[in-house]
């Protein structure tokens, strides 16, 4: 958008910048809410759990903003083409946002179960997957500022790499489980953590997508390569 | 663009300043003020003068009226004589010079508005036409004389017919045009729009809606003519006698005024301010009709 | 950072059963326009339009004023041989004949391409005289005939409801919503295959406009309508297609929902968000 020349009304113009800063706000706190999440389990940081799920209420609150904002421009502008496309691009995006706001709290959460016990193995591979989630979440979030349908495509298209990691880490959790039932708590709970990151690589990238569709008003494919094959996975006992 | 971006900037120029705006306001005040009087005085002026006329109009006309001014001819001093046959000449030849003059002025009014919007030839009959709307009524009157009069050697109430039809003309071509050029394009266009001919739209749509104007033209029109001396002294010169005979000179209202009023006997100078009380109230009559006709249509 | 190759969605889904407005396929040409230039004297117009008004239904004409989308109605119609010095070159196509040919009979083919004003043209004479004016300069009629035309016209134009107690009355004396409708009432009168629209709503109130957007969406099913608006959420309500028209020429056209979101052309795209300076 920052391309085209200024609408004739230039407080619509006002109005979509602010909406693109309310975007990036709400960005920014679910890239900390992130950070706090990935610190909590991976360094067993209790302080940072608690900044992490506090943060949630901030990003529901934004969320509502955005949506009456949204519909209140919908209302009063009846915008067209691009400028319309950017404000329900806004309004997808800012529910995926949410959702990844909540992930991460609900990491955060299970992070502050998870410092009671000690795993017996390391988390290399999940601190590894959290790296990834977190540099696609940030990627993702920039884009949206930009409107940068290149970074879009790229994350849209660099999903299926943590779709891999989480498969690996499926099978590896309940490798553990198996060895020893005492690590079915921890595990479990890695397991849903795992799979938290791995829901919000999703949301990124259906943040992709709604980018791409506001800048280009193309929709893209379904054809996207999907890596998550968790759901076929099978591991029996006298495998291990 | 650039000029709404005009925001909350200061406006150029020292501050208001109480004083002077009081000061301007009051000169203005006075300015009014001389300026309605002027304006008041003026239509008082032009009052008077109209309202002593009809007064005295009334106050001389009046006392000559009587029912033999309107069934009895014009006779000799002194024989108690009346004014028919002035008025059924005048009735006669208004009625015919507005029946010869309106059709052709309608007709130039519609060429001019419908098909000569710029042309040339259209330019230069409107010229013409506006001349002779402001012509000096004897000229047309001498032009009748040596086309009809002159020729045939005598004059006639057919030439006097004709030389007001002459001055019909010009008004009704003014008015018809006038009024055709108020409706706007965009009925013509439906008109057309629906596959109609030109001459269908003109007769069977834009007259209808200019009706009220074209009639009230040809009304104004009458009234002029209805009191036009100066084209009938040439043509039909006026007739003591009885006669309805087109072929042969005939006798009209304004000039029966002309030659009673300027004669030496008391009961014709009489005959002559009831005869301008009588043209003046018909040419009224049919000003006040023109115009409610006019509002009718509105 | 690989480009992919991403390939656009054609949409043409129905929701429920509902065809969602403007995502249906567009009819055949009913008038085919090609190469079409207009001039005002020395002054071109329109250059080298190019344009399919598909049958049976609305193409909807947006553009700043003097882009020449109100020029182009008139020259379907050929108004502009009301006015020396204005001329046309080119094809509009229909039944393989081509409307600005000279030779055509212009009074037959203004009975085939109706046109409704911007604002309404009631004539100066009763409602029911301004509905068979235009019939009997086509058709003669009984007069039981044209009683049942005068009705039928003035149903398909949802008046009749509202002055058919009063149809000797006069035309002047309706709303001037009503008498937009007299005005449409009596170009179908006429039985047109194509009816265009000029502005129709610009001088109505917002229910008198919906009333005719209405209407003409009712209309469609018989006839092939063109519609000039500068209000695009009229365009976007009542049209099927959507011409974008700027400085003469026909810059984009498409399904209405695909200019109203995703417009291909950049000037298209600035027009609709209104960015045009």
């Amino acid at each position: 958008m920052s391309d085209a020349p200024e609408h004739l009304v230039k407080s619509f113009d006002t109005e979509l910048k602010r909406l693109r800063d309310m975007m990036s706000q709400m960005g920014g706190i679910v890239e900390s809410q992130l950070a706090n999440a990935t610190k909590a389990i991976l360094q067993r940081d209790s302080d940072a759990a608690g900044r992490a799920v506090e943060d949630d209420t901030k990003v529901d609150a934004l969320e509502r903003d955005v949506e009456q904002f949204v519909i209140r421009l919908l209302a009063l502008r009846q915008p067209m083409a691009g400028d319309l496309r950017q404000i329900v691009a806004a309004l997808k995006m800012t529910g995926d946002i949410e959702r990844i706001g909540d992930y991460a709290a609900n990491v955060a959460k299970r992070s502050i179960v998870l410092s009671q016990f000690t795993p017996p193995y390391s988390l290399a591979g999940l601190a590894n997957m959290a790296r990834l989630v977190q540099s696609q979440l940030k990627s993702i979030i920039d884009a949206v500022a930009n409107n940068d349908t290149q970074t879009a495509i790229r994350v849209w298209q660099s999903d299926v790499e943590i779709d891999d990691i989480y498969t690996a880490l499926f099978r590896e959790l309940i490798t553990y489980m198996m060895e020893d039932p005492r690590n079915i708590t921890p595990c479990t709970h890695l397991l849903f953590i795992a799979k938290n990151l791995e829901r919000i690589g999703d949301h990124a990238t259906n943040i992709a997508e709604t980018i791409y569709y506001a800048v280009s008003g193309e929709v893209l494919t379904d054809a996207r390569p999907k890596g998550d094959n968790s759901a076929y996975a099978v591991i029996r006992s006298h495998d291990a | 663009m650039s000029a709404t971006t005009m925001g909350s900037g200061a406006i150029p120029g020292p501050a208001k300043d109480e004083k002077t705006s009081l000061a301007l306001g009051r000169s203005r005040h006075r300015a009014n003020v001389i300026v309605k009087t002027l304006c008041v005085a003026a239509t008082l002026i032009g009052l008077v003068f109209l309202a002593s006329i009809l007064f005295t109009l009334l106050w001389r006309g009046i006392g000559g009226l009587s029912l033999a001014v309107f069934t009895t001819s014009t006779l000799p001093p002194g024989s108690n004589g009346g004014l028919l046959n002035a008025i059924v000449g005048s009735l006669i030849q208004t009625v015919l010079g507005a029946a010869i003059g309106t059709p052709i002025g309608l007709m130039v009014g519609t060429y001019l508005a419908e098909y000569a919007q710029n042309s040339t030839l259209g330019n230069a009959v409107r010229f013409v036409s506006d001349v002779l709307l402001s012509a000096p009524s004897i000229l047309i009157g001498l032009f009748v004389y040596t086309l009809l009069v002159e020729p045939f050697d005598g004059f006639s109430g057919i030439a006097g017919c004709l030389a007001l039809a002459v001055i019909v003309i010009p008004i009704v071509v003014r008015t018809t045009e006038d009024m055709l050029r108020l409706i706007p394009n965009t009925l013509r266009e439906a008109v057309i729009g629906l596959g109609a001919p030109k001459w269908k739209m003109i007769t069977l749509v834009c007259y209808r809606a200019a009706r009220e104007g074209i009639a009230t033209g040809v009304l104004l029109a009458i009234a002029r003519v209805a009191g036009e001396t100066a084209p009938l002294l040439f043509t039909s010169l006026g007739n003591l006698n009885w006669s309805v005979d087109l072929t042969k000179p005939m006798a009209s209202l304004p000039v029966t005024i002309y030659q009673y009023a300027g004669s030496a006997f008391e009961d014709w100078v009489q005959l002559a301010w009831a005869g301008a009380l009588l043209i003046t109230f018909g040419v009224l009559a049919i000003n006040i009709i023109a115009r409610v006709v006019l509002r009718g249509g509105k | 950072m690989s480009q992919t190759t991403v390939q656009p969605q054609t949409e043409s889904k129905s929701f429920g059963g509902v065809q969602a407005r403007g995502s249906a396929i567009l009819n055949k040409a009913r008038i085919a326009i090609s190469e079409l230039d207009f001039f005002y004297g020395d002054n071109r117009a329109l250059k080298g339009i190019k344009l399919d008004l598909p049958e049976r239904q609305v193409t909807g004409m947006i553009g700043p004023s003097g882009c020449g989308k109100s020029t182009l109605l008139r020259v379907l119609n050929r108004m502009y041989d009301l006015y020396p010095g204005q001329h046309a070159t080119g094809q509009a196509m229909m039944d393989g004949i081509n409307i600005i040919d000279p030779k055509v009979d212009i009074n037959a083919l203004r009975s085939r391409i109706g046109m409704v004003f911007q604002k309404p043209t009631p004539f100066p004479m009763t409602i029911y005289e301004n509905i068979a004016f235009g019939v009997k300069l086509h058709e003669k009629l009984s007069k039981s005939a044209m009683d049942e035309r005068v009705e039928w016209s003035l149903s398909r134009a949802a008046l009749w409801g509202e002055v058919k107690d009063r149809l000797n009355s006069s035309a002047m004396g309706l709303s001037g919503g009503q008498q937009q409708r007299l005005c449409i009432a009596r170009t179908i009168a006429v039985r047109p295959e194509v009816i265009l629209f000029d502005e129709p709503t610009s001088a109505l109130d917002p229910i008198s406009t919906l009333k005719i957007e209405e209407l003409i969406d009712e209309l469609k099913v018989d006839f092939t309508i063109a519609i000039v608006t500068h209000n695009m959420q009229q365009a976007a309500r009542c049209a099927d297609q959507v011409a974008f028209f700027y400085l003469g020429e026909m810059v984009e056209c498409a399904p209405a929902a695909q200019i109203f979101t995703a417009p291909k052309e950049k000037r298209t795209q600035e027009y609709v968000t209104g960015r045009f300076g």
